[in-house]
């Protein structure tokens, strides 16, 4: 059974939280470039782009895009074909900051992938992290800048994060997955 | 994605899936750095029966912007008898760990039997076999379309509706077939136009409409016309009296291509005989997407490179 | 493609046998003959000694035919021997004992040998390595023109009278094209009782064919061998077969349409008679679609109407025999890109079976008229002696025991010779050769290959037909 953890509220009130420590850590919207990572984390990037914007009086400075992943995998081998997202990055990211966008951090892996991708994009002057869900579980040295909420999982849970954008409805839940199941996120 | 031998039987939906990867592709050669580490540690051989530098070096340059080791193998020339050659071959290629093989062979087929045979556990691409078919080429064509018609809002598009001209040695064409199953297969409207000597004895199963008069076609005003090369071995078969007759007939000369509409599309998959099918006024014109299918071919191979080899092979079997 | 293994080679002897334990009497119980009626059969000396029922012979060796049919020794016109020059594909042994797994007792090999058989010399030398391997009776085929060239005519009355007795006549694989010649051919061999055996395919119509021109060939992309490259010539020859009064045979006739041809010739009284391979009654081209090599053989398989129009054909006399066409070939030749691969598919041993696949199963022919066309008629074209004997008291002993009621799934264990070429490998097909007898004595009983040695040692001391 499937118990909701973040109801539409809480995602508003993670996502400007977000928004106003990103310009705390920035001091400001200069230079800012909001990439997303497919799929939902391009929703979140575009809602805390939207969020800037609001609080900033000079917000429109802030920059909004993706940035797929897929290409970069490490585990490309090992599961079926994935088909991958576009990647639309605003400009040049070269000296400026770039903030990444995912909606569950749990691995880590994802965010090596990212991190590769945008190397070979340009040469930002700062990546930061920010993520709906930290669930737990990294595998490599990796940790949010910018966290909506902490969650600590079992392996066997899986993370369910809808948005209004991409599933119609809008909530995070954790649900607990019979032993021979998959696991999510 | 196992294999890609033909278009025949390739549904709709792979092939937008395709031309959509393809499109991410694209976007690739546009950035600072042109290489993704996708297929890094895979092993991709080209391997060619014939010679194709055009086609070799496409697969080359997608094979090496994914990051794969390329090998090329050029068997033609080579002392190894036919037959014995291409099992042999594929055996060496299977010792030395190929993960992907792109074949050009002489014989219809040859990739079909290279996939079947258990020679090789690799993945096939058809990079042309015989007078069969070209899937690469007709992807490629069908991509080149598609962002003519589309532009940057491509992704996800079929072709319904475009009327297509496709003009030439239908009946020795690998390119000819393979653009006839998938451009229709997307919802095109195909029509060939050839001399009755080079369309193959029974078209009534393609999905095509086979006509003998180009100027006729060139009246109907179609979104492209591609016109096809015509061997100079055809001109000592008697399939026509002479090349100057052919050129009459069915070239794209200065005048039709003047009658086409200005938004048509003069497609040519190379290498030409300027003045013979096409006239260098329609070749280097504005309509003319010669040198876009050629910049698209890389995209469209990296995409077909991808969804063979990437992805766990043991499961796709 | 086809992985299969090559059969084993027949084990030499372990036993060292005297000879004459050999049975040379064999009573066999109960069989059905081709008209249905039951009856048992005594072999003895190498002839039917009685046949009828309620028959007691002491000292003969007793063999239950229960549900069994027996057929006279299966007679092949149209068989690939290889021997001599291309022993790796097949020799007059091997393929003299597919020949007789497949039910057969004698024969007829084609000329395209290395050197080609159109010489006495070669004849002869075929002939006698088939009386040494004692399978079954190797009648050579003389070459219609010196080396298969189509140029000049072979000596056809040297090998008429040489010791080999030669009467068919054929270039089989090439086509006698040129009109002036082939008229020359069907006069000459006149002179002896000849025939002259044609492949039909007219060779400017087929340059580079691969496979029957139609849709599939386009959409495959392989060059077609159009049904009119076979027609044209089948018209052509049987006019001049009429203009010189001659004897004409067609072979491997595989188009809907040479059969109407060949109708219309018998209607007009020319002496043409026609043969069909049992693949081309059962398979038909769309198996292709695979690109796999075992299924290129020429003339190619054709049409489902084709199939239809040839077992119409055969049930209504027009076609006047089966012939299998047995053409093997080493692996790689076939283990290879659908150019580079040879023609010809194994037939011998499945030709029975096939035969009751395609027109026995569906009544269009019954065990009689299986009996006419695969021994009876292709022994008179042939004119061979001691050969296609109805079964009666007084025939010569060859006759083969057929159990239609099995089905089984055909596989590399079923073929004895060096090819293992054959289509049907991994399909069920109806009925299997159960025993068959050569001059007397037993080349295959109870499904099992008889030894070599036993089978030289038998035919050196039979009398011969």
């Amino acid at each position: 059974m499937a118990r909701t953890v973040l109801a539409q509220a809480d995602i508003d009130r993670a996502l400007t939280r977000i928004s106003h420590e990103i310009l705390e850590s920035n001091r400001g919207p200069d230079d800012l470039v909001i990439l997303g990572i497919p799929t939902r984390g391009v929703v979140l990037a575009q809602r805390i782009a939207a969020s800037i914007r609001r609080i900033e009086p000079n917000g429109a400075a802030v920059a909004v895009g993706s940035l797929d992943v897929t290409m970069y995998r490490d585990d490309l081998s090992r599961t079926t074909t994935r088909t991958p997202s576009p990647t639309h990055v605003p400009g040049s990211i070269d000296g400026r900051t770039v903030v990444l966008v995912d909606d569950v951090l749990y691995s880590g892996r994802t965010i090596r992938a990212a991190l590769d991708a945008l190397g070979d994009h340009g040469r930002p002057k700062i990546v930061r992290l920010a993520v709906l869900v930290d669930r737990g579980h990294r595998e490599l040295p990796i940790r949010a800048d910018f966290v909506g909420k902490n969650l600590p999982s079992a392996a066997t849970e899986r993370i369910n994060v809808h948005l209004a954008e991409t599933d119609g409805d809008e909530f995070v839940s954790i649900e607990t997955m019979s032993t021979d199941g998959g696991v999510g996120a | 994605m196992r294999h890609l031998l033909t278009t025949k039987g390739l549904d709709s939906d792979t092939a937008i899936t395709l031309l959509d990867v393809a499109e991410d592709m694209a976007d690739v050669a546009d950035r600072e750095i042109r290489k993704l580490p996708t297929l890094r540690g895979k092993t991709v051989v080209n391997l060619f029966f014939e010679d194709s530098t055009r086609t070799r070096i496409s697969f080359e340059a997608a094979a090496k912007r994914l990051s794969a080791d390329v090998i090329n193998f050029s068997a033609k020339g080579s002392s190894v008898s036919k037959g014995e050659s291409l099992k042999d071959t594929a055996q060496t290629l299977a010792a030395i760990g190929a993960d992907g093989v792109v074949i050009r062979h002489p014989a219809s087929g040859a990739p079909q039997v290279l996939a079947d045979s258990g020679w090789i556990d690799a993945g096939i691409i058809n990079a042309g076999d015989g007078t069969h078919e070209h899937p690469t080429q007709a992807l490629l064509d069908a991509f080149t379309i598609r962002r003519r018609l589309h532009g940057k809002a491509s992704r996800g598009k079929d072709l319904d509706g475009v009327t297509v001209t496709i003009v030439g040695d239908i009946l020795h064409s690998r390119v000819a077939r393979s653009n006839v199953w998938l451009l229709a297969g997307l919802g095109a409207d195909v029509t060939l136009v050839a001399p009755p000597t080079l369309v193959p004895a029974d078209t009534s199963g393609w999905p095509a409409r086979v006509e003998f008069d180009l100027d006729a076609a060139v009246d109907t005003q179609p979104d492209v016309v591609m016109m096809l090369r015509i061997q100079a071995e055809r001109m000592h078969g008697s399939f026509f009296p002479n090349s100057r007759e052919y050129s009459r007939r069915w070239g794209l000369d200065d005048a039709r291509f003047a009658r086409l509409g200005t938004d048509s599309i003069v497609m040519h998959p190379g290498p030409m005989n300027r003045g013979l099918e096409i006239s260098s006024m329609a070749a280097d014109s504005q309509q003319s997407t010669v040198r876009e299918q050629v910049a698209n071919g890389v995209s469209v191979r990296m995409a077909a490179l991808y969804l063979l080899l990437s992805g766990d092979r043991e499961g796709t079997k | 493609m086809t992985t299969a293994q090559r059969p084993p080679t027949p084990s030499l002897p372990t036993r060292d046998l005297p000879t004459h334990t050999v049975p040379t009497n064999y009573l066999i119980g109960g069989a059905a003959l081709p008209d249905g009626t039951r009856a048992d059969i005594l072999l003895a000396d190498g002839r039917i000694d009685e046949i009828g029922t309620g028959i007691s012979a002491a000292g003969a060796t007793r063999i239950d035919a229960d549900g069994l049919v027996a057929l006279p020794g299966l007679v092949d016109l149209h068989t690939h021997l290889r021997e001599p020059g291309y022993e790796q594909s097949e020799t007059v042994l091997t393929g003299s004992q597919a020949a007789a797994r497949g039910g057969f007792t004698s024969v007829f090999a084609m000329a395209n040998t290395s050197p080609v058989q159109d010489t006495a010399g070669v004849v002869e030398q075929v002939l006698a390595l088939g009386e040494a391997a004692g399978y079954v009776t190797v009648q050579p085929i003389g070459a219609v023109t010196v080396g298969l060239k189509g140029q000049s005519l072979a000596e056809l009355g040297a090998m008429a009278a040489s010791r080999a007795r030669v009467r068919v006549f054929s270039d089989d694989g090439f086509c006698v094209s040129d009109p002036l010649l082939m008229r020359r051919a069907l006069e000459y061999v006149k002179a002896f009782g000849g025939v002259v055996a044609q492949h039909a395919q007219e060779p400017r119509l087929t340059e580079g064919a691969q496979m029957n021109e139609g849709a599939l060939s386009g959409e495959l992309g392989l060059a077609g061998w159009p049904a009119v490259a076979e027609e044209s010539i089948i018209a052509r020859d049987v006019l001049l077969a009429e203009h010189v009064g001659s004897r004409l045979h067609i072979c491997h006739v595989s188009t809907a349409g040479s059969v109407d041809v060949i109708r219309w010739a018998k209607a007009r009284g020319i002496d043409v008679t026609a043969e069909v391979t049992p693949h081309h009654l059962l398979l038909t081209e769309d198996l292709i679609a695979g690109y796999d090599a075992r299924y290129k053989v020429n003339p190619p398989l054709r049409r489902r109407e084709d199939t239809e129009a040839l077992r119409a054909g055969l049930a209504d006399g027009t076609i006047d025999i089966v012939a299998t066409d047995h053409a093997p070939h080493p692996v790689e030749a076939k283990d290879c890109e659908w150019d580079a691969a040879a023609n010809g598919m194994v037939g011998l041993e499945s030709a029975l079976s096939v035969v009751h696949a395609s027109v026995v199963a569906n009544g269009l022919l019954d065990w009689a008229d299986v009996a006419r066309v695969l021994s009876q008629t292709p022994a008179r074209i042939g004119r061979i002696e001691g050969q296609g004997h109805s079964l009666a008291a007084g025939a010569p002993a060859e006759l083969t025991l057929y159990d239609p009621a099995v089905n089984r799934v055909f596989g590399t264990d079923d073929l004895s010779g060096k090819g293992v070429n054959s289509p049907y490998l991994g399909v069920t097909l109806p009925g299997r050769v159960v025993s068959t007898f050569h001059r007397g004595y037993p080349t295959v009983l109870n499904g099992q290959l008889q030894d070599a040695s036993l089978i030289a040692d038998a035919g050196r001391e039979s009398p011969r037909g």
